[in-house]
């Protein structure tokens, strides 16, 4: 059963990798991967994340969940903030955990892959010339025929 | 009744992020039809359906899908986590 977190306050990549490792049993891989906030070349100023309260829990649940039957996972953590962030800042991450590391390394990349173009999360970014949304990209929609 | 929600530049466009909404639209098309006789501003935030997504009850759904029952529809551009 995946543990998923939705939240705007900043978290602690390394102590939630600990107890995350320490919570397992059976497993000899683990995998986390966090995404950070682009400075953009210092243009950026902050980055506004919007979710959709409810709906965002349920479709992380679902994608981890396809994880889950897809690989033999040990575990999974999803930690996604929201609201105002800094470059630099933490946006989320993932953790997989299983016997082998082929099925963590997968499952942390076909997450990641769903987590970006189908859980509703939408960025803001402002800077000193200009506000503007993020637009979806093309290569993201095409990572998903991957899997 | 059911709750219309806005999202990212959907809810900008359209100046509130959520409402009540009295219809008689039998699909998601058919309410933005409705909504997009309302007003302007609801025109111009749902002009083209190619750059909006739909979730019906929490759920993503396609344009083209049916509201009997449903209580919340939600209209959004693609998503952008991760």
């Amino acid at each position: 059963m995946a543990e998923i977190r939705v939240q705007e306050a900043p978290f602690d990549l390394g102590a939630e990798v600990n107890r995350f490792e320490a919570g397992l049993a059976g497993a000899g891989a683990v995998v986390s991967f966090a995404g950070l906030v682009r400075d953009e070349g210092g243009t950026l100023e902050a980055m506004e994340i919007e979710h959709y309260p409810g709906m965002t829990e349920r479709a992380i649940a679902g994608i981890a969940a396809e994880a889950e039957r897809r690989w033999a996972l040990a575990g999974c953590l999803v930690i996604h903030r929201h609201g105002r962030l800094a470059p630099g800042e933490r946006i989320m991450m993932v953790a997989t955990a299983a016997p082998h590391r082929a099925d963590a390394f997968q499952a942390a990349e076909f997450l990641m892959d769903y987590l970006k173009s189908r859980a509703p999360f939408w960025k803001k970014e402002s800077g000193a010339e200009r506000t503007a949304w993020v637009s979806a990209r093309d290569d993201d929609e095409a990572a998903l025929d991957r899997w | 009744m059911i709750d219309v929600l806005y999202f990212a530049w959907v809810r900008e466009r359209i100046g509130i992020p959520k409402e009540r909404v009295e219809t008689g639209a039998a699909t998601v098309a058919e309410l933005v039809e409705e909504l997009r006789g309302r007003e302007e501003r609801y025109a111009l935030a749902l002009a083209d359906l190619s750059a909006l997504r739909v979730a019906v009850d929490q759920e993503l759904a396609e344009f083209d899908a049916p509201l009997a029952g449903a209580r919340e529809v939600a209209f959004f551009p693609p998503m952008t986590g991760g």
